[in-house]
């Protein structure tokens, strides 16, 4: 190995690509969230068919799409491997234990809180993205764009999906909560004038972006 | 005893010990009652008072680390009630008092847990690994000359006392013991940013990042989530600022050092 894939096949070296890769990935929730808001315009569902139609064309779009895969792949490579590493070294658990003295539950949950996430978005991705990218959606009547609004529509009249949608955004917002600063600290970006309000900043960003994304389900099932 | 108090009323405790022959056997929790506990004694007499009854009966006695039993050698161990060191902060297992818990309590007390740190026997564990991580690394070469002359180095008061914070670190292993994924980063980044902190320390900076976390990683101990548990648990309190350091030394090291 040479120094560079050693350095990041460290302990350290490995939280430094999850960090990293999260931070990445919270910018990705940003922009996601900005270009859903469209969807609470009040016509019809065209601005928003329009915005989609865009990103499933556009080729800078197309082309931030595997940095966006190669983000998530990362991330939940290097977690599947630490977390192994993590449990082979403790092989044998303490019979008795009381983490909840010493730590948060988010923090020690952060692969359960990350799993549940993975599986929200195979779902997301079937009900939305796969259509939406790869066709199976019908046409805007005389538009050269597909109708996505309809699809959301008729999805989030299920409240199955609302439930697992809302759920996930739960489980989205204790991932952050704890991910978000974690992941300053992780680059050793500590100092006593920026980390409390790198913390604070967290908690808000965590829980007004998963607001935002729950809003969504729950609005198109009880005002659409 | 001196100080103590002759009203304390006495306790009796019922206590669940975790027993293993040696490194190759299996253990189990076994249960043993205690009786007439005065809340003055500390853990470790406590333990004292019951392996002496162990003798009496001619069973083998509880085997547990301590040395100095004044809170400074790092000797003294044990996962008691789920908690390194015991229920109270900032205190080693010797330090901890039996006024801490009430008459007609169980108590549970493992050895640390850690891949790393092997059950040599009950609840004593080999910590040697923590001594071949700071031989990686945790030290400063010089050569003893003459004396130097007082305040001849410059340091500033933050810095000495950062670094001397750092240095507090006795190397008990709580927080290995304490961390969700028994990982070593608070110890090693006390050794590294006590080191990295003074100018007798910046010339082996790079390597000693470098060579230390290679051998934590080599030993075994899991990554960092940065849940805090280490720092809560440390008995003097090391921070975790020390983690965050290391981090951003280990990555100045690794952008910029010979060492390819």
């Amino acid at each position: 190995m040479n120094w560079f894939t050693k350095t990041f096949s460290s302990t350290v070296g490995r939280k430094i690509v999850m960090s990293v890769t999260g931070l990445f990935l919270c910018s990705f929730l940003v922009v996601h969230l900005i270009g859903n808001l469209q969807l609470f315009r009040n016509d019809g569902g065209e601005a928003f068919n329009i915005y989609s139609d865009f990103m499933a064309h556009n080729g800078i779009i197309r082309f931030m799409e595997i940095i966006l895969v190669l983000g998530f792949l990362f991330h939940i490579y290097d977690a599947l491997v630490l977390t192994r590493r993590n449990k082979a070294a403790r092989p044998v658990a303490y019979a008795n234990s009381h983490p909840e003295e010493n730590s948060s539950w988010a923090s020690r949950n952060m692969g359960l809180l990350g799993t549940v996430i993975l599986v929200f978005l195979i779902v997301h991705l079937w009900n939305f993205f796969v259509p939406a990218r790869f066709g199976g959606l019908e046409a805007v009547p005389d538009k050269d764009y597909d109708n996505l609004y309809s699809e959301i529509v008729l999805a989030f009249k299920n409240p199955i999906y609302v439930a697992i949608y809302v759920i996930s955004m739960v489980a989205l917002a204790y991932h952050l909560i704890h991910g978000f600063q974690s992941a300053f600290q992780t680059l050793g970006l500590d100092h006593k004038k920026y980390t409390p309000f790198i913390q604070k900043f967290g908690v808000a960003f965590s829980i007004l972006i998963c607001l935002g994304f729950a809003s969504i389900p729950l609005y198109f099932f009880f005002f659409v | 005893m001196a100080g103590s108090n002759p009203n304390a009323k006495l306790m009796d405790l019922t206590l669940k010990v975790w027993r293993q022959k040696d490194k190759n056997s299996p253990g189990q929790m076994v249960t043993y009652p205690v009786k007439g506990i005065s809340p003055d004694m500390s853990f470790l007499e406590m333990m004292d008072v019951l392996n002496e009854d162990l003798l009496r009966k001619g069973e083998d006695p509880i085997a547990f680390d301590h040395d100095c039993r004044e809170g400074i050698c790092g000797m003294c161990s044990l996962y008691i009630n789920g908690r390194p060191h015991g229920p109270e902060r900032g205190t080693t297992t010797c330090q901890l008092h039996m006024r801490h818990f009430k008459d007609g309590d169980t108590i549970t007390v493992e050895p640390w847990r850690a891949a790393a740190f092997p059950v040599h026997k009950d609840l004593v564990v080999d910590r040697s690994a923590f001594e071949r991580i700071q031989q990686a690394g945790g030290y400063i070469s010089v050569n003893t000359g003459g004396v130097p002359d007082a305040n001849a180095i410059p340091i500033p008061k933050s810095i000495a006392d950062k670094a001397f914070d750092a240095a507090t670190c006795i190397g008990c292993g709580a927080c290995v013991a304490a961390c969700k994924n028994a990982s070593a980063m608070l110890f090693v980044s006390a050794k590294v940013s006590q080191l990295a902190l003074l100018p007798q320390g910046k010339a082996e900076r790079k390597t000693r990042v470098e060579n230390m976390v290679a051998q934590m990683d080599i030993e075994g101990f899991g990554a960092c989530s940065n849940t805090g548990a280490c720092a809560a648990e440390c008995p003097v309190g090391i921070s975790m600022e020390n983690i965050n350091m290391l981090r951003s030394e280990y990555l100045y090291a690794k952008a910029t050092s010979e060492n390819i």
